[in-house]
């Protein structure tokens, strides 16, 4: 079983204002100059999986200007559930509608039907750079097992914007802020648990896997204090928290203060500590984990969306990365400037040249890089 | 547009009518000025009658044209059963299924730190005093299931807890759904299957 966009439809979306793609289920190599255009296309796939994207844009910053009209990205979904036919539009700086098979859905039903994962340029410095993007690293790897992740998240995070407020207008109704950590917990111990799971799934996914990358340990940290598991247990400690919780202002204890400490196994290096074709390699490894787990999981293996994957790879890394992806059958969309960076695909692939002329992108399909 | 007429301005106010725009504001202006002596006329003084006497209950939130409301007024409905709703829409739409006897109590919102509503701009206060005041014996909670909805309904059973049994309307109520959008059905069945806090 495979997962694929049949067709993809691109309407006024960024630097797009028609583009037609009709693919099969092999992987997609698209190449053309910087500024082109490439990214852009990744991004309209990447509205297939519930959140923001790819690039976390609004909506409004997704509309194709100078005209601001509105956009809207439409594909066929083949996969396990079947075909479905899904439509992303915005109208004039409206938020983004869901439509599947002509119905308005709400976002989180995407998850029934299409897996996406994606490894960006700018996810080059995850390892150096500050929690947060850690974190979410975590959380989309973790959505991807747990579409209810999104949901739960969401929730977790109102209730501590409502707690957070008490603590800053230093309002002492014991009663509010139980209702407010009954809620957090409950929402908390789900992300927490969704969370935990994922990371025993992708070290079991890594496990024994036939890979040219290197294993990635993966612990997860909670700065200051420790995240107890379970409801009962962090409704107790955000409870225990609130005197140290009045003095800062904000909640200091939960899932929101998470981290994620990757080691490279087979040096017993922290991620941190790697060259940057390391930490490249050890993402890689992790995405392609992930996507074996998911082949488990959902029945197919996730969209991958890999952006510029080939930069930092030197010629053999590349060929592995191809035979690995080629292998577990998904419909990979990878990026690059040059045709030669695909030479080695051959046809286990299908290519999209992108170019772009007086602001607009023009996208061409090929048989050969 | 130079000079703006009445008839513009009724549009611009029946325009900001939920479930109505511009467009329709315009057709039913249009409409009730083709019937003014059949219906114009009659909702005008049905309006102004409305405007004057229209009140909210003291006692439960409800709203009525005297300072108690027909509900609380009537002596059969104190049947000990007490039904906690965020909005009057949600006691109607209680009221229209026919199933429940008791009284109601109307918050007038959801507990919202960032929206700076609080317990006493929720008439939880007055919860508390009907409570003991009335010989309820059961609090049925009917309060969406919004993270809003669920934390006012906890902060209520927290304060209630131990003096009264609290019960609340049984799930197949859709998640951040409103009462008011349930059909009679599906809120009796809600009803009979409410369970304890
Ligand atoms: N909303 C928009 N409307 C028009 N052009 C846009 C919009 N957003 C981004 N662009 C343009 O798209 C181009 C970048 O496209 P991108 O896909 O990132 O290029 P690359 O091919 O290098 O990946 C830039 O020239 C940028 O100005
Ligand atoms: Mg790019
Ligand atoms: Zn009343």
């Amino acid at each position: 079983m495979s997962l694929s966009l049949d067709t993809l439809t691109l309407s006024h979306f960024r630097s797009h204002r028609r583009a037609e793609i009709a693919v099969d289920a092999r992987p997609v190599a698209i190449f053309g100059p910087n500024g082109a255009g490439k990214t852009n296309l990744l991004e309209a796939v990447s509205l297939f999986s519930p959140g923001r994207g790819m690039r976390r844009g609004s909506a409004q910053e997704m509309t194709r200007r100078p005209e601001a009209l509105g956009w809207k990205v439409s594909g066929i979904v083949a996969g396990p559930q079947g075909r479905s036919e899904v439509a992303f539009l915005s109208e004039a700086g409206q938020p983004r509608q869901v439509r599947i098979d002509e119905k308005p859905q709400p976002q989180t039903t995407l998850g029934r039907i299409a897996r996406v994962l994606w490894l960006v340029p700018s996810m080059d410095r995850l390892w150096i750079e500050g929690a947060e993007g850690r974190r979410r690293f975590l959380d989309r790897m973790t959505l991807s097992f747990f579409p209810d992740h999104a949901e739960a998240s969401l929730d977790y995070e109102k209730a501590m914007r409502d707690r957070n407020r008490l603590l800053k207008d230093q309002i002492r109704d014991a009663h509010w802020y139980r209702a407010l950590e009954a809620q957090m917990a409950r929402t908390g111990a789900v992300i927490d648990a969704n969370r935990r799971a994922a990371l025993t799934r992708l070290a079991a996914a890594q496990d024994g896997a036939e890979t040219a990358f290197p294993t990635a340990n993966l612990e997860l940290l909670h700065a200051d204090a420790d995240m107890p598991e379970g409801e009962a247990p962090f409704a107790e400690a955000l409870a225990a928290s609130r005197p140290r919780d009045l003095m800062a202002g904000r909640t200091l204890v939960g899932p929101h203060r998470a981290d994620l400490l990757g080691t490279y196994v087979a040096k017993d290096v922290p991620a941190s500590d790697c060259s940057t074709g390391e930490q490249k390699a050890l993402l890689i490894s992790l995405i392609l984990a992930n996507a074996r787990a998911i082949a488990a999981d959902f029945g197919a293996p996730p969209l991958l969306l890999l952006d510029e994957v080939a930069a930092h790879l030197d010629a053999d890394r590349r060929a592995a990365l191809y035979a690995e992806v080629t292998a577990l059958g998904a419909q990979a969309w990878m990026t690059g400037t040059g045709p030669e960076l695909f030479a080695e695909l051959g046809d286990r692939a299908q290519y999209v040249k992108v170019t772009e002329a007086a602001g607009e992108s023009r996208v061409t399909q090929r048989d050969r890089p | 547009m130079a000079d703006r007429s009445e008839i513009d301005a009724l549009i611009d106010l029946m325009a900001k009518l939920p479930g109505l725009g511009p467009r329709s504001a315009r057709r039913a202006v249009l409409h009730l000025i083709r019937k003014r002596g059949l219906l114009l006329q009659p909702l005008a003084d049905s309006m102004a009658e409305v405007a004057r006497t229209a009140r909210e209950c003291l006692n439960c939130g409800n709203v009525g044209t005297s300072d108690i409301c027909a509900i609380c007024a009537d002596d059969r409905r104190a049947t000990g059963l007490l039904c906690v709703v965020e909005d009057v829409a949600d006691l109607w739409a209680m009221e229209r299924s026919g199933v429940f006897k008791g009284r109601y109590h109307v918050l007038g919102g959801t507990l919202s730190a960032l929206d700076a509503v609080g317990p006493e701009d929720l008439r939880i206060p007055k919860l508390l005093d009907r409570v003991a005041g009335e010989e309820i014996t059961e609090v049925i909670l009917a309060l969406n299931a919004t993270i809003d909805g669920q934390t006012t309904a906890h902060y209520i059973v927290d304060q209630l807890e131990g003096r009264v049994e609290i019960t609340s309307l049984a799930q197949g109520v859709p998640i951040g759904g409103e009462l008011d959008y349930l059909d009679d059905g599906t809120i009796t069945a809600a009803l009979n299957a409410r369970k304890r806090m």
